[in-house]
């Protein structure tokens, strides 16, 4: 380079260096800073999950609603066949 | 989640005092650079997040080994964690020589030596982070993870002794280099205080960074954890 008398007016550069450095960094710190509290909101949501699967679980048969059990499925799989049944029966009727 | 502890909290403070002390020295207690003037300011925080950054690549590179070694995932966010923060301070090192080149080069880029090994290791681990995305088992993600940054931590010192190894336009403000590089000047006892001051800042930023980062990473693994437990 030259050697001048007086420097050149390079602060425009310098000032916008400086100015992405810090938006930069900010946008950086903003990133860690959601993360977090997402992270954060995620973890308090799984751990009252767990501990909600985990009463279900801890609880007596007996106590357990009918719908928890076995029974309310085995009727609901008997009605579909009582209705095929009794349509059955009706058309024999109709065919008499 | 744990709160932060105090010494964290004391390091952030401290951080921020520091780097507003760095700012000081680079902006106003530095003489301006008689040929360059002005935006030869930006040297004092590229050259220290260039410094802290591929330092940083390194440390990921021996925790990779350590990884293989114990097994242990803890090492596996501590890995992440430093080269997620040295891929931003080297992004700021890229954006700030750039800013500082078109002026003194008359070039906002050029594929000099240094700038192409530079430009090739930020890709290398920006490429890092899309093989971890790409692998769901965590052990599998972390096994190749730390394959992946032995052999990317090679980049780092080819980045740094570019200038000294190869012709290269890129000024050596420490030391010998090409004498036909741009934009070499001799540094005042005053310009080598804001300097050094500058190393240390963005050591401890780094260190307080990759601490905070580090929590981050641990609240995500647990979080990981608790999903593949509610999966089964």
């Amino acid at each position: 380079m030259f050697i001048l008398d007086t420097p050149p007016d390079t602060s425009t550069y310098m000032i916008a260096g400086y100015s992405i450095f810090f938006i930069l960094i900010i946008l950086y710190l903003i990133s860690l800073f959601i993360r977090t509290r997402n992270l954060n909101e995620d973890l308090s949501i799984l751990e009252s999950m767990k501990e909600q699967s985990q009463t279900a679980t801890n609880r007596p048969a007996a106590a357990k609603p009918a719908a928890s059990t076995g029974l309310a499925v085995k009727r609901k799989a008997t009605r579909p066949k009582a209705r095929k049944s009794n349509q059955v029966k009706k058309n024999v009727i109709k065919k008499k | 989640m744990q709160a932060k502890s105090t010494a964290l909290k004391i390091l952030d403070i401290v951080s921020v005092l520091l780097l507003a002390v760095a700012l000081y020295l680079a902006l106003l207690y530095a003489p301006e650079e008689l040929q360059m003037g002005q935006v030869q300011r930006v040297f004092y925080f590229h050259v220290a997040t260039a410094w802290t950054a591929l330092l940083g690549f390194v440390a990921a590179g021996v925790t990779g080994i350590v990884y293989l070694v114990t097994k242990d995932p803890k090492w596996d966010i501590v890995e992440v964690s430093a080269v997620e923060i040295s891929l931003v301070f080297f992004f700021i090192t890229i954006v700030l020589g750039s800013i500082w080149a078109r002026p003194i080069w008359n070039t906002w880029w050029t594929w000099d030596p240094r700038l192409t090994t530079a430009a090739v290791t930020e890709l290398i681990y920006i490429a890092y982070f899309m093989l971890r995305e790409g692998i769901e088992d965590p052990d599998r993600r972390a096994r190749f993870g730390a394959v992946y940054t032995i052999i990317g931590s090679f980049s780092a010192p080819i980045t740094f002794f570019a200038i000294r190894l190869f012709r290269t336009i890129h000024p050596v403000v420490i030391g010998s280099g090409d004498p036909s590089a741009l934009g070499t000047f001799d540094m005042t006892s005053k310009m080598l205080v804001a300097f050094m001051f500058a190393l240390f800042t963005f050591s401890i930023i780094f260190i307080d960074l990759f601490w905070n980062r580090i929590r981050m990473g641990y609240l995500a693994s647990k979080v990981e954890q608790l999903k593949l437990n509610n999966m089964q």
